[in-house]
């Protein structure tokens, strides 16, 4: 069991982390970090499992159904679109490193 | 297995960190988003072996084929010029996720301490909001929604409804695990409706903002339900993606100039204090072969692309525009303003489809003196960014906004497709100036166009 205040350093040092690992981003990568921020929180697909796998009633489980199907599309789609914005820097790269 | 359930949340927790810094640099972007991936498979594998999951198997890995299935097709088949609305639409996914493990928690009446009920029903409130609100944004960005609907007192409407749902949420707090099923469906019904009223009179050209501003709320939603399943993987992802979309957002806001405040709780143009200034002149077309001719013998050339750009998928054709006046000696730049598009970098993103190096690409304050030495500044389907009302007209409602100068260089052609005022409905003071002239159409046949009469030469 994390305590509340644990949960609070927990929350304290991501909130920092969060903040600089972002604040050095050029402008040119603004739009896929955005997009590679809103795959990362796809893990709440973890979260939907866990509780679609102890959801008990018919309503819990439909419910535990939507938040799966939801989070599912959160991670795979953010992971799609954010590889394929960042795939055309690849290319850019090449000609660049000439 | 409990052990080795823990070492990979923590492993996955690395590599999402490991993988947002080495996404924040152009070299090791692409690395990053793989590190992210592993780490996300990584977790989702073990999950299926944690202890608190028990039943469902089989609808598990059918909503996860399902709902993966759908977003790999979707987002695989989308245009670049998409993108934006697909990220709202991901990301409303993801707040429509966490607030449904909130609804599965409280629904369950299990007893649970204060701390956890509190972050359970504030989750649950802001993931909601981010669920409904994306979803109107992807309706805005995809063109289902045109207008920005406004009404008198609007605001007061949206703060009665939110502080209502608020009470909702202590009421479920208050109670506890007995509180009647009613309840919880009123206050995630309500949250829902707050999340669509104060979306719908936000204009398109903020989406940027609240899209990222959305972003950032997810983030927070899925790191406070990670608290309530004891999931320090959800904690550390979730929070780090709420406060570095905070200062994402943050960003934007400051590169328009406007508060977050004020892009959230006021129309575009409701700011205006007095009449704005009356525009002078007309606006004087010209015709694409002269427009060719003139940039062809031009000895330097800024190109400032828009929405336009973006909506005609013209990206391609201003490459090849841009190649053709390079062989010419011609030396073109492109000034990319930083709420260009509908995104930030969004610009930056379909040049780079396109093929245009980084080194020709020049962001607002790199570029903005450059323009009284420019002999054509080529904009093409740009507007507020470049209306020099932002710098002369006090009353305008986009005054003070850093603009790109475009007005300064020697000759202006702006491409666009009509007469019309731009998105935000705010007169451009720059189509009416003696130095300017207009090419109505497409970007893209218009761009195709001025090639034409570049190789004709």
């Amino acid at each position: 069991m994390i305590e509340g205040f644990v949960a609070l350093y927990i929350f304290m040092l991501a909130a920092f982390t969060g903040y600089e690992v972002i604040s050095k981003v050029p402008v040119i990568l603004h739009t896929p970090l955005m997009s590679g921020s809103n795959f990362v929180h796809g893990i709440v697909l973890v979260g939907a499992m866990i509780a679609l796998g102890h959801a008990e009633t018919g309503l819990e489980t439909l419910i535990g159904f939507f938040a799966v199907l939801l989070a599912a599309g959160n991670a795979v789609g953010g992971y799609v679109v954010t590889e394929r914005m960042l795939e055309m820097f690849k290319t850019s790269k090449k000609k660049e490193n000439k | 297995m409990n052990w080795l359930i823990q070492a990979s949340y923590f492993s996955a927790a690395v590599l999402f960190i490991f993988g947002l810094k080495q996404m924040s640099s152009p070299v090791t972007a692409r690395r990053g988003i793989i590190w992210a991936g592993v780490g996300m498979l990584l977790a989702t594998l073990v999950t299926f072996f944690h202890d608190h999951i028990h039943a469902n198997y089989v609808l598990m890995v059918l909503a996860i084929a399902i709902g993966g299935g759908a977003a790999w097709w979707s987002g695989k088949r989308v245009a670049m010029t998409d993108m934006p609305q697909m990220i709202a639409l991901y990301n409303g996914m993801g707040g429509g996720a966490a607030a449904a493990i909130a609804a599965v928690e409280l629904v369950k009446g299990e007893p649970m301490s204060d701390t956890v009920l509190i972050l359970a029903v504030l989750g649950a409130l802001i993931g909601t909001i981010a669920f409904s609100g994306s979803a109107i944004a992807f309706a805005k960005l995809q063109g289902l929604i045109r207008k920005a609907t406004r009404y008198p007192n609007q605001q007061l409407v949206n703060l009665a409804a939110f502080v209502v749902t608020l009470l909702l949420g202590l009421l479920i707090i208050k109670v506890g695990h007995e509180i009647a099923g009613f309840w919880l469906f009123l206050f995630f019904a309500l949250a829902l409706a707050v999340g669509v009223m104060i979306t719908l009179p936000i204009g398109g050209a903020d989406m940027p903002v609240v899209i990222s501003l959305f972003n950032a709320l997810t983030g927070l939603a899925v790191g406070f339900e990670g608290y309530v399943l004891q999931n320090p993987a959800m904690m550390i992802a979730g929070i780090v993606v709420g406060s570095a979309g905070t200062l994402l957002t943050q960003l934007m806001a400051k590169a328009m100039n406007r508060p977050v405040s004020n892009v959230l709780f006021s129309g575009f143009g409701d700011t205006a204090g007095g009449e704005s200034a009356e525009v002078k002149g007309s606006m004087k077309p010209i015709d694409p072969t002269d427009a060719g001719v003139m940039m062809a013998f031009a000895d330097k050339v800024i190109i400032v692309p828009g929405y336009g750009m973006a909506v005609a998928q013209a990206q391609h054709k201003v490459w090849e525009l841009t190649q053709l006046l390079i062989e010419r000696d011609v030396t073109v730049k492109f000034a990319i303003h930083p709420v260009a598009g509908r995104m930030p970098g969004h610009m930056n993103v379909l040049l780079a489809e396109a093929g245009v190096p980084y080194d020709l690409i020049y962001d607002l304050d790199e570029i903005n003196n450059e323009f009284p030495t420019a002999d054509v500044a080529l904009v093409i389907g740009a507007n507020d960014v470049v209306n020099p009302a932002a710098r002369t007209d006090p009353n305008s409602p986009i005054y003070g906004m850093p603009i790109l100068n475009v007005d300064q260089a020697k000759n202006v052609l702006v491409i666009k497709r009509g007469q019309g005022a731009g998105f935000s409905g705010i007169e451009n003071h720059l189509f009416f100036a003696d130095n300017t002239r207009m090419l109505y159409g497409d970007a893209q046949s218009m761009v195709s166009e001025l090639i034409a009469a570049i190789k004709e030469l």
